[in-house]
């Protein structure tokens, strides 16, 4: 078993060619389209629970702020945000899944969540493996 | 309920522990299916822990059956209204002695079962077979509870519908065992432990050498786990790890384990393994290994099993057995994706002397590592390498 943190992006842009549906963003949508993007997602996080390998998810609020110590006695400097588009994190879900094989499976049936037109998204997913604890045996 | 009260005292969660999965064992034995008994058990254990402070039963285990086959037969009855015939036949459940070694065995080749995935196998193991509840299942492998509940569920049910025909695969229950002693994280329950003691019942259950191995490797390893890391989470390497603090007693019996097995002359991939363990148990210290040994039995394990992963830690072992030169040639054979291979080449250039290249060598397998502990360790070899 590993753990797999799926990070969305909302990047599409670079994804298969000819896909004009895919490049289409959300304030564009009809209201139904929204909803049946938003149902999938959940859809799909209920899947995942129901198979056991569901651990954790939330969405972000796409501004954030930078912040990094400046010295004892001195206040949190902030800044930001820098990210370009394509850094931002709209959400993540954190899996835990048997193979890297199905962790990217699971990522490719997030990434076709419907958008424009009720046509698959395909977004990119990042899908990053935890470091996980020593095993046992190593030698 | 065929309860004589003794004075109430109310289970400990431990007897429990151990009560369920042989209660289990004995419905399944009777023909029950795994999914509804094991519902039934946990009933059971609950009103054991509701009724028993009121009087304790003379014998638990009769008392906890007798409780879990009236609950499964509920059960079933509800299920299969339909099929009136079927009543008859439960209420009286077949009589005779109660065979619990062969229970628990039954169980096992259940919850290893060909069809289930290696964590659900693992999950379900220790739910129905170690006795251990969702919770700490969960804990252990941190995940929310919900979501072990449902793997173990699943579970169940591919059991119900797959069923088990034909004898029980040995092999899945060792390589599920392996799996809980190897990948167990830490938690409220001690699952190295629990593997050991799971693989010793199996042990006691079945005449297979290759158990014997598997139970001899998990002991050779346990022994050293007090030597593994430094008060403060750092990983110790073998070779620099405090003798003093292996387990004598638990190497002395993984090695007569061993012994027993290997006599038989049926070698298989976990003998092969503890031998290696064994060879490294037995060094008074890490300069008198006998590696020249350890090479042999890993001759052996790549020809059995044709695996990179055994043939970068034979190429390690080469490295010292015949010089750092001659393992890094051993390393040329293996492909570079193998994990830890950037780490077994730092190591082999750094007894060669070449201690920049190995230095670069440590901090790129530290940005390779899957583990936390092994990345800041590969860190600190590199850093060593750098200060020295």
């Amino acid at each position: 078993m590993a753990k797999y943190l799926l990070l969305k992006h909302y990047r599409r842009s670079s994804g298969p060619g000819n896909l004009p549906a895919a490049d289409v963003p959300m304030d564009q949508w009809t209201q139904q389209e929204i909803d049946a993007h938003l149902t999938y997602m959940d859809d799909f996080a209920d899947r995942l629970r129901e198979r056991g390998e569901f651990v954790d998810g939330q969405a972000l609020s796409p501004e954030g702020t930078f912040v990094r110590y400046d010295g004892e006695g001195r206040p949190p400097v902030t800044d930001g945000p820098f990210a370009e588009t394509k850094d931002l994190i709209a959400g993540w879900m954190i899996i835990d899944v048997d193979s890297q094989e199905r962790a990217h499976e699971a990522a490719a049936e997030l990434s076709a969540a419907p958008g424009k037109g009720g046509e698959p998204i395909h977004e990119w997913l990042e899908v990053r493996p935890f470091l996980t604890e020593l095993p046992t045996v190593t030698e | 309920m065929p309860c004589v009260p003794e004075g109430g005292r109310a289970p400990t969660a431990e007897e429990l522990r151990l009560l369920g999965p042989q209660v289990l064992g004995v419905l399944v034995r009777r023909g029950a299916d795994f999914a509804t008994a094991e519902d039934a058990v946990q009933e059971a254990l609950i009103e054991a822990l509701r009724r028993w402070p009121e009087g304790t039963p003379h014998d638990p285990r009769s008392w906890l059956v007798t409780v879990a086959w009236r609950r499964y037969v509920d059960a079933h009855r509800s299920q299969t209204a339909r099929h009136r015939r079927e009543r008859a036949e439960l209420e009286q459940p077949p009589s005779g002695p109660t065979e619990q070694a062969d229970d628990t065995l039954q169980l096992l080749f259940l919850c290893c079962h060909p069809a289930l995935t290696p964590s659900s196998a693992v999950a379900l193991t220790l739910r129905a077979v170690g006795g251990l509840t969702t919770r700490q299942v969960a804990e252990a492998y941190l995940v929310p509870e919900p979501t072990m509940a449902q793997r173990i569920s699943r579970a169940k049910r591919t059991i119900a519908t797959e069923g088990l025909s034909g004898p029980g695969d040995l092999d899945r229950v060792r390589r599920v065992l392996y799996l809980i002693f190897n990948e167990g994280y830490s938690g409220e329950v001690d699952l190295a432990a629990e593997a050991i003691r799971l693989a010793r019942e199996l042990h006691e259950q079945t005449d297979d050498p290759e158990v014997a191995g598997l139970l001899a490797l998990l002991l050779l390893h346990h022994a050293r786990r007090p030597s593994r890391f430094t008060a403060g989470g750092a990983l110790v390497p073998l070779t620099d790890q405090d003798r003093s603090l292996w387990d004598t007693d638990l190497i002395t019996e993984g090695i007569g384990i061993l012994q027993r097995a290997l006599a038989r002359d049926r070698l298989g991939e976990f003998q092969i393994q503890a031998a290696i363990a064994a060879l490294h148990a037995d060094a008074p210290s890490a300069g008198e290994t006998d590696w020249v040994q350890i090479v042999e039995w890993y001759d052996e394990l790549v020809a059995r099993t044709d695996s990179p992963v055994v043939a970068l830690n034979r190429a390690v072992a080469v490295g010292e057995a015949d010089g750092p030169h001659a393992g890094l040639r051993a390393l040329q054979q293996v492909p570079t994706s193998v994990p830890r291979h950037t780490a077994a080449q730092a190591h082999l250039w750094e007894k060669a002397g070449e201690l920049a290249r190995a230095a670069e060598l440590y901090a790129l397998a530290a940005q390779q590592a899957s583990s936390l502990v092994e990345r800041d360790h590969l860190n600190r070899q590199a850093a060593r390498l750098r200060s020295g």
